[in-house]
């Protein structure tokens, strides 16, 4: 399913550039958190939003592409949250994948499971050329 | 953003460990590494309380399954205790409730590990 971009006319834009590493997704979940509050949202919606986020990160921090940063594009609408999460590769990145234990890659399976329960449309690409990006909308109750 | 680790040791086999604050990508090794430093010690029955833990993502779970895989194999049990909708909530669209023996209070795991 294709995910619909914001209306252009009402639409508003934040964007984060997080180093991939584990100590920094508190601060996109808290950050992406903050700007679903300032919709009309639920608390428990923006709990969801929250975890979807950090579930994409850590999707981020797992994957083996070589990225060095972490973008979230949050686009918002007055009726919808559409976030972007995508590795950013520096140049000459090497692309090595990380060893992951037996654990590790079916948890990294219950990851996108819950982004996929939590989010009301999810998109997720992989471009040789700039890495992985993961689209994820929540809908405003109307 | 830490997440604080109290094991409390009972009048019988089975050990209380307290977390407390938020289980994500980067705090779990050291709920990890807690729950393998007792069964290591070979203690395979606990009662996890995740009253005091704000957030939990799959990582945490992933960490909590792994500690269940291990005390299995030595005929062991963990039981949690967790009563935010939030973080019971993802127990439930993850189907762990039906693998984790999920409970109200500590009373009420305790006897359920017993």
């Amino acid at each position: 399913m294709t995910v619909p971009p914001p209306e252009q006319a009402t639409a508003e834009t934040v964007e984060l550039r997080i180093p991939r590493k584990a100590e920094w997704v508190a601060v996109a979940r808290l950050a992406v958190a903050a700007v679903a509050s300032r919709m009309r949202f639920t608390i428990e919606e923006i709990e969801d939003v929250k975890l979807a986020v950090a579930e994409a990160c850590t999707n981020a921090i797992q994957s083996a592409d070589g990225a060095d940063q972490i973008e979230i594009l949050c686009e918002t609408d007055h009726a919808h949250l559409r976030v972007t999460v995508a590795n950013r590769r520096g140049v000459g990145a090497a692309i090595v994948a990380p060893p992951l234990a037996e654990d590790e890659v079916r948890i990294d399976g219950l990851g996108v499971f819950l982004i996929r329960s939590l989010m009301d449309d999810v998109e997720y690409a992989v471009d040789p050329e700039s890495g992985s990006r993961l689209v994820m909308i929540k809908r405003l109750a109307s | 953003m830490d997440i604080k680790v109290n094991v409390r040791e009972t009048d019988t086999e089975t050990n209380i460990v307290e977390l407390a604050g938020e289980i994500d990508v980067y705090t779990s090794p050291k709920v990890k590494d807690a729950l393998g430093e007792l069964i290591d010690r070979g203690v395979y029955n606990l009662v996890i309380d995740l009253e005091k833990v704000r957030y939990i993502d799959s990582t945490g779970l992933g960490v909590l399954i792994g500690g269940l895989k291990r005390v299995r194999e030595h005929g062991g049990t963990v039981n949690l205790v967790c009563t935010n909708p939030q973080i019971k909530k993802i127990f439930d669209i993850t189907g762990l409730v039906k693998i984790f023996g999920i409970y109200d209070s500590e009373d009420a795991a305790m006897k359920a590990s017993v």
